[in-house]
């Protein structure tokens, strides 16, 4: 029993951590996707929220700074995007990737010009990090058999981004399915002229939609510099961002199922991590990139139409005009 | 305006003027609507009837005029602020989130609070309010997607009625739907009207003007030339106004000898790409000297009908004979060798499959004969013989403007369909088929078309038309089928044929059930 909860315990920690970053990123996309802009550019500014993040913390010395610093950034890039899909009705793939190639080089190219580490930032003290919470009563509860550790090191032990992340899964849930605004958001996705001839301005809910999502990826960029990661470095978010818009296809652009595939991804990355090195008997070395692509491939299978469809908001990706 | 005494009027338009780029759409537009009546705005397309209600709802900005709400100035610069003065509309094209409910749809821009809970009870309660009194019946929680159209419809209108509407605009609201489903929305306005409601219906249809409302005026190319009081005017006048001058009447056909049987289709069965049954066991025989007419809601086969009549798509069952030869099941079924055979076929969709857009009229003159040795010099296509083609037969069917280099998209609906039926009747096919003959045409094109196809029959050829319009099904047919969903319900012939009867079967009740 010890033994399996040897191995079980970090494991299960480390699919939280590792699902944390997926699940700020896919609800940024799902605000996004659901008032109609497609948003491939969840990777860059998941970038600059890391770089602003781990830039101010090293500043500052703190870690607070860090994250609203890393939310303006990812903000004032997401508003550039909604500029450009919105107000100028240009094409929102395009505008995505050119955020993703933009936020790569700039924030490759400040960070060698204000810390001169090649491309890195200085390595964050405890303090300017998000540091695992202990649960109260996470010491009394320790001689409880299996239960204190489970409380004390899965339940707790977790930043506090994870738990912010776990809760915005029935926050969002409960904005979109009850409240005006998920109402007018989502009927801007689905039917933008049906939301103007209501009286209500398409526009103003797309950026809010776009803003919201910018808020989500500071945060989630925030998180992989401050509270996975102890600092900037090139390149850092690594694909998060298009593993982060394939959970949310996968999720059904639906919290609850979201929340569901991005654990399930962290398990797999997790999995991944700690098989590093094994070796299985008569293959040799474990292959651990065939787990690492399977996101990607469960992504294609499930658009295939493999697995029941993927419905995505049917307006998005469609700049709103008005006919004539 | 010389009636100073009374209340105000509903709705007041002076002088409203708007211009799409070099399109003049409303031309200085006087209107007076009064309260509580049901007011209709009649004209072809494209004579600006659309562009004006849109500026009344705040969908475009006049350039020019005033708009006076109960004697009142009102600046409409949004939606929004036409919903503010209760002013409402049904569009068209249906402004509903298919994948929302009923509830969710009618709630949308009217939530009554930041969570949608509180309201959502107060809209169930109004909803069933209004579906009792206006016999408006919709379930709440149903998925608009899952709705046939005239419930769809009536939800559109429940919304506009749950925002407070005061003056609705229907936007051609009958297009869609059945005779039955058209006098139940007649049912429905004459309720509004009498509760002191003010209804603005724009349609082409006569019928429907006649039929509900109290005033009706007249607009033609982007002006309004008449007002008149619905009582004390006739469909003749009407259509006169519309089109600027006197319709031909109706005349009942002229008698044919039965000529030989040239097209027949026994139990034919046609599938989509999507593996649909579109058109299910299907049985036809068409004659020479007859126009036979297929009538039926958009959608209930008769696309997929034409299309595999047409050798354009494999049937899965069944056999097609043609000018007595069995060409389905058979080597070589296909559009190209049916017109070789003498099929012409002018299809449902003109700007899709009828003609050439980005190219000019004279390639879509010869578009499907383009092996042609009349225009082919040595292997190439001779620019010069397809002018001259294409002017010839611009003169003989009256397309407008006779221009063979001007670009195909540019001519009206109605020239388009000339260009394309004279192509093919040129050629004196043994059958003709023709699907949508006057769809988004105008009246004087609508006449012309007409002609044309009783032309082809008197000439004892046989000519097929696919029509949603029953009124042009009843003026053109010898004979009547009408399809609900892939079946053919039964055959009527025009003398027996009435549009109650005919809406029935198109609503799937078939003749002995009617009875």
């Amino acid at each position: 029993m010890t033994e399996a909860l040897d191995i079980l315990l970090p494991v299960l920690g480390a699919t939280l951590r590792l699902a944390t970053p997926l699940l700020l990123a896919a609800l940024a996309g799902l605000f996004s996707e659901r008032a109609g802009i497609v948003d491939v550019g969840l990777e860059g500014k998941m970038l600059v929220g890391a770089f602003a993040a781990a830039a101010t913390a090293a500043v500052t010395g703190d870690v607070l700074p860090g994250v609203l610093a890393a939310v303006a950034a990812s903000c004032l890039l997401g508003m550039v995007h909604a500029y450009g899909c919105i107000t100028l009705r240009g094409s929102q793939v395009v505008s995505g990737m050119a955020i993703n190639i933009i936020a790569s080089g700039l924030t490759a190219t400040l960070a060698l010009a204000w810390f001169g580490m090649g491309g890195q930032t200085p390595a964050l003290p405890a303090a300017a990090r998000f540091l695992p919470l202990d649960l109260p009563g996470a010491d009394a509860l320790a001689d409880v058999p299996v239960l204190g550790r489970i409380y004390a090191s899965l339940i707790g032990g977790q930043t506090m981004l994870v738990y912010l992340a776990l809760l915005l899964v029935p926050v969002s849930a409960f904005v979109l399915a009850r409240t005006r605004f998920g109402l007018r958001l989502r009927a801007a996705g689905e039917h933008p002229a049906a939301v103007d001839t209501a009286g209500v301005s398409v526009a103003r809910l797309r950026y809010a939609g776009v803003l919201i999502a910018s808020v989500l990826c500071g945060i989630a960029g925030a998180y992989v510099a401050t509270a996975q990661g102890a600092g900037f470095q090139r390149d850092m978010i690594a694909g998060r961002g298009y593993i982060a818009l394939a959970a949310m296809i996968l999720g059904g652009w639906r919290p609850g199922r979201i929340l569901l595939t991005c654990l399930l991804f962290g398990l797999l990355d997790a999995v991944a991590i700690r098989l590093q090195g094994a070796v299985l008997p008569g293959i040799g070395a474990f292959p651990v990139q065939a787990i690492q692509a399977l996101p990607y491939l469960l992504t294609v299978v499930l658009l295939a139409g493999f697995m029941g469809r993927a419905i995505p908001p049917r307006a998005s990706g469609q700049p709103y005009v008005k006919e004539r | 305006m010389g009636a100073p005494a009374g209340p105000p009027p509903a709705i007041e338009l002076r002088g409203i003027d708007k211009r799409f780029g070099a399109v003049h759409a409303n031309h200085a537009i006087d209107l007076v609507v009064r309260r509580g009546h049901i007011h209709g705005i009649v004209g072809e397309n494209g004579a600006g009837k659309s562009t004006l209600m849109a500026i009344l709802h705040g969908f475009y900005q006049a350039d020019a005029g005033t708009i006076l709400v109960n004697g009142d100035e009102a600046r409409i610069r949004d939606s929004r602020d036409a919903i503010r003065l209760g002013i409402e509309m049904v569009h068209q094209h249906f402004m509903l989130v298919e994948r929302f409910t009923v509830l969710e749809n009618v709630m949308l821009g009217a939530e009554g609070g930041a969570l949608l809970a509180r309201g959502a009870a107060r809209a169930r309660a109004e909803l069933r309010r209004l579906g009792a009194q206006y016999g408006l019946g919709v379930d709440p929680d149903a998925l608009v997607e899952d709705l046939p159209v005239g419930a769809q419809q009536r939800v559109e209108i429940l919304k506009a009625l749950y925002r407070g509407a005061e003056v609705l605009i229907l936007d051609e609201p009958t297009g869609v739907l059945t005779p039955q489903e058209a006098d139940d929305l007649f049912r429905v306005l004459r309720a509004l009207r009498d509760q002191g409601r003010t209804v603005l219906l724009i349609t082409h249809k006569l019928r429907e003007i006649m039929a509900i409302t109290d005033r009706v005026s007249v607009m033609r190319t982007g002006q309004m030339v008449a007002h008149r009081d619905t009582a004390t005017t006739t469909p003749a006048e009407l259509g006169e106004l519309m089109i600027g001058r006197r319709l031909a009447a109706p005349a009942p056909l002229p008698p044919m000898p039965r000529g030989p049987v040239l097209l027949e289709a026994r139990g034919l069965s046609v599938r989509d790409p999507a593996g649909v049954e579109r058109v299910k066991d299907a049985d036809l025989v068409l004659r020479g000297g007859e126009i036979l007419g297929i009538a039926g809601v958009a959608g209930n086969g008769q696309g997929e009908l034409l299309e595999a009549l047409t050798g354009i798509r494999r049937p899965v069952a069944g056999e097609i004979r043609f000018a007595g030869e069995t060409v389905f099941p058979g080597p070589g079924f296909d559009a190209a060798g049916l017109r070789r055979r003498g099929l012409g076929h002018v299809p449902e969709d003109r700007l899709r499959s009828g003609l050439l857009r980005q190219d000019s009229a004279a390639a879509s003159a010869i578009l499907g004969y383009q092996n042609d040795p009349r225009w082919r010099r040595g292997g190439l296509l001779s620019p010069a013989a397809m002018a001259a083609h294409a002017a010839g037969l611009m003169r003989d069917f009256d397309v407008r403007p006779p221009e063979p280099a001007l670009r195909s998209a540019l001519f009206s609906g109605g020239n388009q369909q000339k260009l394309i039926l004279g192509r093919e009747i040129e050629r004196d096919p043994k059958v003709l088929l023709v699907g949508q003959p006057t769809r988004g045409v105008d009246i004087g094109g609508i006449n012309a078309i007409h002609q044309r196809l009783l032309a082809h029959r008197a000439a004892g050829r046989a000519v097929l038309v696919v029509s949603v319009e029953i009124e042009e099904i009843l003026a053109l047919s010898d004979r009547i089928l009408v399809m609900c969903d892939g079946r053919i319900m039964g055959e009527l012939t025009a003398a027996e044929a009435n549009e109650r009867e005919l809406g029935l079967m198109m609503a799937g009740v078939t003749p002995d059930e009617a009875a």
